[in-house]
């Protein structure tokens, strides 16, 4: 009875709590009174419940006079003694130039990805922040569905009619800027100077809801007129060279004969700002513009091309404001057939990063990869701080004695850990000197991994940036050296000073290990990931489409007549072919139609492309059954289409027998066309896709692309005699040409700027874990040298000793390849391929090359080293200890 | 001064400390006041009673030598110092005075 009673202790936890708070005075009666109720409890009340009892105790004696007085002194002291911790600590880092450099350098490439991270982060944070109603800005997004397709992607899109209904007829909501995108056009002056401009066109509530305060003009008025057009500053300079401009009149090339008033002058949108633009129209304007504008333009239905955001009263409750939205999308749905529109609120603060929204009218961050990115580098920071951490307790030997001695002087714990920690801050201190000159260093690389980055951020330095950096410093050098600091403060100065404390007394061997496996365990997985991705971003570049995009180069039209930059471009002797088409396929577009067979009732959504007689053979398309276009002059008279192989099921046709197609008539969009040939199917929208249902259909004058063929030695020479070509037909705008293999590559940037961020993240990991590494390694040779001089004596050979003496770091690498492979090959097959369609299988070539190339460079400082210890003269050795 | 009136507590746990004589500890004077008075006593109330007591000079206090029970930490001894034993006493003066004043009929009347 009363040996099991022994064994059972009151939580430690609360009796460490008791400790911490207790005055030192009161505190062992205390602790011996909470005891003795509690073996009494015990005895009448069970364990579980003398364990609570005692809990509550504890917490109940936390009174006024049981509280230990801060050591007012003690700070004091602290403060005092600053000036000597940073001596000391300075010619302690002074003296161990090998521990100190690696430190240094491992620390400073490792934040130097920090600082890029800390830079991007606030300059994302920094976005939309002028607005004055910031807090109370939020934009409509929407839900589309059509029919029973659904799914859950909001558009950041919104249909002007919410925006209507929203600002007039709904109590909640302050003021409602509504814009509509498309207003990009070629502006005119009297003067018949043409420059393109970008813009939107926006209503009059604009300007209240949004703070872009303008330079000349009324903010409540410059945007209620039809036909007002408000240009940014720079955008006044470009037309007139001046922004006294008020009044003017300019004429936009939609419609030349419409002369639109200049109402408006406004500060350059700032570049911090999710939308960018260089002139607004009034939106009354499409009223009287657009033919179909009730019928069409305002349905409820047409959520494509507008913004909507609201400014709401202050203190607004938004569950019931959503509610309310709710109820009216619910009243308006009926009003479109077959369609269902759910709105939501996005606040503008999660506009720059956050999930990405099709139709976005500015670049949008993505959360999650931000996310990744920062966990990603906070693992090598990490790794970083784990050199300095081990480095530190290998060396306790070395500065145990100065911890034993500052003790008997009079140091209480708290000074030690103070020490060590003020040595590890300035060790991250240097570290953040160099590491931003890393930071300027890397930055243009970075902001050029990714287009959206470029146009996003500026990675300018600003006076909180600083501080972060500072800040940023000092938690790192305070994470490296809190276990260290921790370590030596506890050491007893009687132990040390009596010299009774080997380096084999330590219980933390083994966590040292545990790090060393981590920082290995991270760089393989960083670089066996960087290798799978980058043969998945190598398979989809190269992907067999299904039609053939070599030497193609596509030239984006821009609203001019094709059949001028045809005869342009036929003059060229490079030119082997030109075809026209509607889009490009293969790059992430998709467009939509219905297509109707015998029954009328039952239609399906295919994906076509319209393309002239031309294409099919350029683009090395393949026709299983009858014959491709014939020339058609005007395209309103197309009775033909061309349909792919999966089309087929649907007109009740065997897959095998694709003749049977032909002659057969569907319905496109409500239009009679008949069936006149069968192409093989390939991927249209992506790689990643299926194979879609996808209908050919005629393009003549109406082309947005010409694919033209091309062979050429010289590449840059050609594509700049299709850019003087180009200016002939259009002097206005500048050209769009870019290869076809180009514009794929394009479609997977995204993958390939996260492959380089990962890659880049592998070799500093790599980096760092090969310095760690590097000093451990020497430092137990230089610890073992009398070994090593006594086993030579004795007659062992190199080799026998640099067995030795690497045995055991072997042991550690190979323990984490066995975690690092499988991991990343697990964590691969699931959770990354297993959402990408036809991607390349992974091979074990690949994560056996990454392990060889981090095992060799991990062997080779291993063996380096160890053979110099080896080849060392064991009579120098013996004679000087 | 506050410091020499006892509160009715106070007086109790004073009272206590002289009856247990050497064997006034913290956990003691609880189960003494418990069996005595009849009511339950919080050992936390006791030791800011005690905490009290020791700052009025009433009681002094002394570790006692580490045993097995109570986990080894050592007992705190209290005894009543002079001062404290005069306030005892000046507190059952003032009672005794009331006390006589009522007649013995105005009591039976109660």
């Amino acid at each position: 009875m009363k040996e099991s009673e022994k064994g059972i202790h009151p939580p430690r936890w609360a009796e460490r709590f008791l400790c911490w708070y207790c005055k030192p005075e009161l505190l062992e009666d205390l602790q011996g009174d909470l005891n003795e109720y509690f073996e009494r409890n015990i005895k009448s009340k069970g364990v579980r419940k003398a364990k609570l009892i005692y809990i509550v105790d504890v917490i109940k004696f936390l009174r006024i006079y049981t509280l230990r007085k801060p050591k007012f002194i003690d700070l004091l002291i602290q403060w005092i003694m600053i000036g000597s911790y940073i001596k000391t600590s300075g010619r302690s880092i002074v003296r161990n130039k090998l521990f100190s450099t690696i430190n240094i350098i491992g620390l400073a490439i490792s934040m130097s990805v920090g600082l890029l991270l800390i830079g991007l982060i606030s300059d994302i944070r920094s976005y939309d922040q002028f607005h004055q109603n910031k807090e109370r800005i939020y934009r409509v997004t929407s839900n589309y569905q059509y029919l029973d397709h659904a799914d859950d992607t909001y558009f950041a899109s919104t249909s002007p009619r919410a925006g209507q209904l929203l600002s007039e007829s709904f109590t909640g909501v302050e003021d409602a800027a509504v814009m509509y995108s498309g207003a990009d056009d070629d502006i005119k002056t009297t003067d018949d100077k043409i420059i393109p401009l970008k813009g939107f066109w926006a209503n009059a509530s604009f300007f209240n809801v949004f703070t872009f305060p303008l330079m000349e003009g009324h903010a409540a008025t410059a945007l209620k007129e039809p036909f007002s057009l408000v240009l940014t500053r720079e955008a006044a300079k470009k037309l007139y060279g001046t922004t006294d401009v008020i009044g003017k009149t300019v004429t936009l090339k939609e419609h030349d004969d419409q002369p639109y008033k200049i109402t408006g002058v406004m500060e350059d949108v700032p570049v911090f700002s999710h939308l960018q633009f260089e002139m607004l129209i009034s939106f009354s304007t499409r009223a009287i513009t657009q033919k179909e504008y009730e019928k069409e333009e305002m349905s409820w239905g047409n959520i494509w091309q507008g913004y909507v955001y609201l400014l709401l009263p202050e203190n607004t409750d938004l569950t019931t404001l959503q509610a309310n939205i709710d109820a009216m999308c619910l009243r308006e749905n009926p009003t479109v057939e077959n369609t269902k529109i759910k709105l939501r609120l996005q606040p503008l603060a999660d506009i720059a990063m956050g999930k990405r929204l099709n139709n976005s009218p500015g670049e949008t961050l993505d959360e999650n990869v931000v996310w990744v990115v920062l966990a990603l580098t906070f693992i090598v920071i990490l790794s970083a701080c784990f050199n300095y951490t081990n480095l530190s307790i290998a060396r306790a030997l070395k500065r145990a004695k100065e911890v034993g001695v500052r003790k008997v002087i009079g140091a209480s714990r708290g000074y030690v850990i103070s020490q060590f920690l003020t040595e590890s801050v300035m060790i991250s201190l240097f570290a953040l000197v160099l590491s931003f000159g890393l930071f300027l260093v890397l930055r243009p690389y970075f902001l050029s991994v990714n287009p959206s980055l470029e146009t996003m951020i500026r990675l300018d330095l600003s006076f909180k940036m600083t501080v972060f950096f500072v800040l940023f410093a000092v938690t790192v050098g305070v994470l490296a050296g809190i276990f260290p600091a921790l370590f030596f403060s506890q050491l007893q100065a009687i132990r040390v000073l009596k010299g009774s404390f080997t380096s084999g007394t330590f219980k933390n061997v083994n966590m040292r290990k545990v790090l060393i496996v981590f920082q290995f365990t991270v760089s393989l997985a960083f670089i066996a990931a960087s290798i799978i991705s980058y043969r998945q971003y190598v398979h989809f570049v190269n992907f067999d489409l299904g039609f053939n995009t070599e030497n193609v180069v596509n030239v984006y039209l821009q609203g001019n007549k094709a059949d001028l930059l045809i005869k342009e471009l036929q003059e060229m002797p490079e030119t082997q072919g030109i075809a026209k088409s509607r889009m490009i396929s293969g790059i992430g577009n998709y467009y939509g139609s219905r297509l109707k067979y015998k029954n009328p009732q039952d239609s399906i959504h295919i994906q076509f492309n319209a393309v002239d007689e031309n294409y099919i053979p350029l683009m090395g398309h393949r026709l299983i059954a009858g014959r491709n276009f014939k020339k058609i002059t005007y395209e309103e008279n197309e009775n033909e289409v061309i349909i792919t192989e999966s089309v087929l099921p649907y007109l009740n046709i065997d897959t095998q027998s694709p003749e049977k197609a032909l002659g057969e008539t569907v319905k496109l969009n409500g239009k009679e066309m008949e069936v006149i040939g069968v192409l093989k199917n390939y991927y249209y929208g992506s790689a990643q896709d299926d194979y879609k249902k996808i209908v050919f259909r005629y393009i003549g004058e109406k082309a947005s692309y010409l694919n033209v063929k091309m062979s050429s030695t010289d590449w840059p020479a050609t594509l700049n005699k299709i850019d003087r070509a180009w200016k002939k037909v259009d002097p206005i705008h500048p050209s769009r040409v870019t290869f076809y293999s180009e514009q794929i590559k394009e479609r997977f940037r995204d993958m390939l700027s996260m492959l380089k961020i990962i890659g880049f993240l592998a070799i500093l990991s790599i980096c760092i874990a090969a310095m760690g590494l590097l000093g451990m390694v020497i430092f137990t040779t230089e610890t073992r040298m009398r070994e090593i001089s006594i086993r030579k004596v004795m007659g062992a050979n190199n080799s026998q000793l640099i067995f030795l003496l690497g045995k055991n770091f072997m042991l550690l690498l190979t323990i984490a390849i066995f975690i690092a492979i499988p991991g990343t090959y697990y964590f691969f097959h699931t959770v990354v391929l297993v959402s990408m369609r036809n991607h390349a299988p992974i091979s074990l070539v690949d994560l056996l090359l990454g392990v060889g190339s981090v095992m060799g460079f991990a062997l080779f400082l291993i063996g380096m080293q160890t053979l110099k210890a080896a080849r060392s003269n064991p009579a120098e050795v013996l004679k000087t200890e | 001064m506050k410091g020499t009136n006892l509160g009715e507590f106070e007086e109790l746990v004073l009272l206590t400390i002289a009856a247990l004589l050497n064997d006034a500890y913290s956990v003691a004077i609880c189960d003494e006041l418990e069996k005595t008075s009849g009511r339950a006593v919080k050992l936390g109330v006791v030791h800011s009673v005690l905490n009290r007591l020791e700052e009025k000079g009433l009681v002094k206090s002394k570790l006692g030598d580490a045993t097995a029970t109570r986990g080894g930490k050592r007992k705190r001894f209290y005894s009543v110092t002079s001062a404290g034993k005069a306030s005892l006493l000046k507190a059952k003066e003032v009672r005794d005075q009331l006390w006589n004043r009522i007649p013995e009929f105005a009591l039976k009347a109660i």
